[in-house]
């Protein structure tokens, strides 16, 4: 099938909308087509040799004024009811924070779980309040028909209710710099009980109260966007192999031969735009965090052999 | 329209071409003042960017049909900068006034150059500048820049690469463009021959007569825009940026209300070209003289207002939303009545199909198309789906390239004759007419369906879904440059293998054609009176 079918109520709404126009638009076009072709082939100077001078009409000017002024305004009233369902967030919707980052995106829930996939209940209407760490990105997901810039020292939201189980697109919308179009998750609509019981289990692992695993922080802060873990390339250099190895840096201005350790990986992440490492851009930001969760992820990239 | 005898006096006077003036050779095109050969100083640089930023366009669309085999993407998000930038800026701004504008207005009008000619050879020079910085900006410092040519802030800001330099580029171009305004605006007001009232003007007149209104009043907040870009990347000035205090979205608002009426800076030329060429192939006078000239005026008023729904998602107030989509739809109803006029044009005409009518109706075609889709993303509930997706450069495409570039070769084939005194094949230009046409509609269909189906615009990879349209659209640029090819091999090869041209072979009632092909410096040597409106062709024909 060529066409992706909509999901949600927001899906259903936009859809109408959109027929709506789309009907009276390509009813013009077919028109001013259609008479646009047919005059040239009657009119044409083989069958209609002497011109008709016709001045204008009032009469009709009056008529393709007024009739088009109609017919546009009952598409901007059907459009506007359509963006105030959209906007209206209904009471008693679950939110969800979302943080947005150069390229990835992150879902913290009111108990305080984050997860990089965002995960809902069927039926349960969700606020989304949208941040940004960094640049202005957009929460795109095409089968809602929805979207909204993510832009930083703002919180914009958007929300939807999906009506149906199934997996949908995320993408931003927004440029937002080299890995744009990577910056890619999924919405998972789960039947009520699946969710409560993902959702508690969750829970419980951060009441345990257990300093975040490296694996996890490396997704929770941001750093799968731009480093991998098995070596393959990525805006940033991979984490395998990082510890012992010989890398060409520039320190201000001046080029060396260092071998990347310990304190190495630890600095750099506090302060990533001290050194720089040969054949990669200067772009990695300065994330905040804890002292235990620099050491959990520095013990981790150098678990990775 | 002309006045009497003044033609015979006029033939042996020596073309443009001919008289170089004070200086030899190169000097005495970069440093002339006559109005026709900056004219054509820009018709070559115009050309030569139209050309490099096809050729940018036609790598992306390459791209799209191999993801990350044929190129890295840094390089592709520099692509669609850079071809936004010399697109929008280089080419499609100043195309139609510059060249256009430039060469025949003063013609049309009856009179000798335009009110300041000495300007005009600066602005010319301050385009060729800023062309320059821009280009420059490509091969130096951190790269080309990667912004997408709307610069947004913050990323604007935090890029490594060469953003300054480009948008000190622009800002130059901008200078340039109030120069010509001003120009053109005070040609039109002092330098009209006798009789030349303003309901007698031809409408391509009006038309760039409204366009450098909107230059004038509009370019200075994008060069106050980019100078505070400028100030906040050297001074740390944090105006846009939130990490210091700034608001991004003012940077939006600011960027837009220039660039919102920059699409009609560009598509309202085009339109002055079709309102004077349809009529002369229909041999009859424009249908509604003054419902044309004055919605053409309304489209410059009132699209000075609507920059806000280029800002529909982000996060402005939904007041601002509502009211800004009202005014989008308000916009749309002057261009609806050109285009009924236009084809009520054709109605009992004694109609001659050439070339320059049919990338008329093909302007009008696409047009039509691109104005509609424009309908459907104006109103607020599509928009939320179609807002930065494949869709919008569909849609501006049908407004920019099919209508402006369309509108920009029917002039082409319009005036080649008259400007250099040549006459192109005219079947292999039919032909190519065809090719594009088809070219365009695969690919810039493909791409409002892309939009339909979700697919965000700047990715330079995608996911699976979204391969066979992307192939189609890819598939259709060829088509499309196979026809650009043809078209301009063709009026290259006219340029200097075409028969020689008559002085009016399309029985034109405007002033150029009343005197001769190419036309002589000066153009008139006895300012013409005027007893008639532009599309009186029984008074040409009992006169001829
Ligand atoms: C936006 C992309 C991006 C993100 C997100 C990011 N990095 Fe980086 N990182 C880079 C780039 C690019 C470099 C190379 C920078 C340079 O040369 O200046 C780099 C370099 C590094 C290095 C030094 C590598 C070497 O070869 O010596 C370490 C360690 C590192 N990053 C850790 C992290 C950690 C930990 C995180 C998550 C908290 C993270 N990065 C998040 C892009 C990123
Ligand atoms: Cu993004």
């Amino acid at each position: 099938m060529i066409f992706s079918a909509a999901t949600g109520i927001s899906g259903r709404v936009v859809d109408n909308v959109f027929l709506y126009i789309v009907t009276i638009c390509i009813i013009l076009l077919a028109l001013i087509t259609f008479l646009m072709v047919y005059f040239v082939v009657r009119y044409r100077r083989e069958k209609h040799p002497t011109p008709v001078d016709i001045e204008g009409s009032t009469w009709l000017e009056i008529t393709w004024t007024v009739i088009p002024t109609l017919i546009v305004l009952s598409m901007f009233y059907y459009g506007l009811t359509g963006f105030e369902f959209l906007k209206k967030v209904p009471p008693g919707a679950m939110t969800v924070k979302v943080i947005a980052r150069q390229w990835s995106w992150l879902f913290q829930y009111e108990n305080g779980i984050q997860d990089p996939e965002l995960r809902v209940p069927v039926g349960m209407p969700i606020k989304l309040l949208l941040t940004s760490q960094d640049v202005i990105h957009g929460f795109y997901i095409p089968a809602f028909r929805i979207k909204q810039d993510v832009v930083p020292g703002m919180t914009n939201y958007l929300w939807f209710q999906p009506t149906q189980l199934g997996t949908f697109d995320v993408m931003c919308s927004q440029y937002c710099g080299l890995e744009h179009s990577h910056m890619l998750t999924k919405i998972v609509v789960l039947p009520e009980e699946e969710f409560t019981k993902w959702y508690q289990g969750k829970k419980k692992e951060v009441a345990a109260k257990a300093p975040p695993p490296g694996l996890q922080l490396y997704q929770v802060k941001g750093c799968v966007a731009c480093h991998s873990t098995d070596g393959s390339p990525r805006v940033g250099p991979t984490f395998k192999g990082l510890l012992g190895k010989k890398e060409e840096v520039t320190t201000g201005g001046k080029k060396e031969t260092a071998v990347v350790d310990e304190a190495f990986i630890r600095e750099f992440i506090s302060e990533p735009n001290v050194v720089h490492i040969e054949g990669y851009p200067p772009i990695m930001p300065k994330i905040s965090m804890t002292n235990e969760e620099l050491t959990a992820l520095v013990d981790y990239i150098k678990s990775l052999r | 329209m002309t006045s009497t005898g003044a033609m015979e006096s006029i033939r042996p006077r020596i073309s443009f071409y001919e008289d170089h003036g004070k200086y030899r050779g190169i000097l005495s095109w970069i440093l002339t003042l006559d109005h026709k050969r900056i004219g054509l100083l820009y018709f070559i640089f115009v050309m030569a960017f139209f050309f490099s930023g096809v050729v940018l366009g036609f790598f992306m669309r390459l791209q799209m049909l191999a993801p990350g085999t044929i190129m890295k993407p840094q390089t592709y998000n520099s692509l669609f900068t850079l071809h936004g930038i010399i697109m929008i800026f280089l080419v499609v701004i100043p195309a139609i006034p510059t060249i256009f504008g430039n060469f025949f207005l003063p013609i049309q009008i009856g009179a000798r150059d335009v009110a300041f000619p000495r300007i005009n050879l600066l602005s010319w020079w301050l385009y060729i500048t800023g062309a320059i910085i821009v280009v420059i900006s490509v091969f130096t410092g951190g790269g080309p820049p990667d912004t997408g040519w709307t610069f947004y802030a913050p990323y604007s800001l935090r890029t490594t690469v060469n953003v300054p330099l480009a948008v000190f580029g622009v800002f130059i171009l901008g200078m340039s463009s109030i120069l010509t305004g001003i120009n053109l605006v005070t040609t039109t007001h002092r330098l009209r021959a006798p009789g030349m009232t303003w309901n007698r003007l031809p409408l391509f007149v009006w038309a760039i007569y409204s366009t450098s209104w909107v230059q004038i009043l509009v370019t200075p907040v994008i060069g106050i825009t980019l100078i505070l870009i400028i100030m906040e990347r050297f001074f740390g000035v944090g105006v846009f940026d939130p990490a210091k205090g700034g608001d991004p979205i003012l940077y939006q608002h600011m960027f837009w209300i220039y660039s919102h009426p920059a699409t009609y800076i560009m598509i309202l030329p085009a339109m002055g070209v079709i309102s004077d060429v349809v009529p002369v192939f229909a041999r009859k006078r424009i249908f509604g003289y003054m419902a044309i000239a004055i919605s053409g005026v309304a489209i410059a008023a009132v699209g000075s207002l609507v920059w806000g729904h280029h800002m529909f998602v982000s996060g402005q107030s939904d007041f601002a939303d509502i009211l800004f989509s009202l005014l989008t739809f308000l916009v749309a109803i002057p261009s609806a009545i050109k285009v009924f006029n236009w084809v009520a044009t054709l109605y009992k005409g004694s109609i001659v199909i050439e070339p320059p009518l049919l990338f008329c109706l093909a302007f009008i075609f696409l047009f039509s198309i691109g104005g509609l889709t424009g309908l459907i993303q104006g109103a607020l509930a599509p928009n939320m789906h179609l807002h930065d997706t494949y869709w919008i450069p569909g849609h501006f495409h049908y407004i920019i390239f099919g209508g402006m570039g369309f509108g920009l070769f029917a002039a082409f084939h319009y005036w080649f004759p008259k400007m250099f005194g040549r006459m192109y094949n005219r079947k292999m230009a039919m032909r190519a007419w065809a090719v594009m046409l088809v070219g365009f509609n695969i690919f810039y269909f493909s791409m409002l369906l892309l939009g339909w189906e979700g697919m965000p615009r700047r990715y330079y990879d995608y996911l699976p879904q979204f391969r066979s349209l992307h192939l189609t659209a890819t598939f259709g640029s060829w088509i499309l440059i196979a026809g650009l090819i043809l078209m301009f091999a063709n009026l290259f090869r006219g340029l200097f293998k075409g028969e020689k041209a008559e002085d009016n072979p399309w029985g034109g009632a405007t002033l150029e054609w009343q005197i001769p092909s190419p036309p002589p410096t000066e153009n008139f040597e006895k300012i013409p009176g005027i007893r008639h409106g532009p599309h009186d062709f029984k008074e040409l024909e009992n006169n001829g």
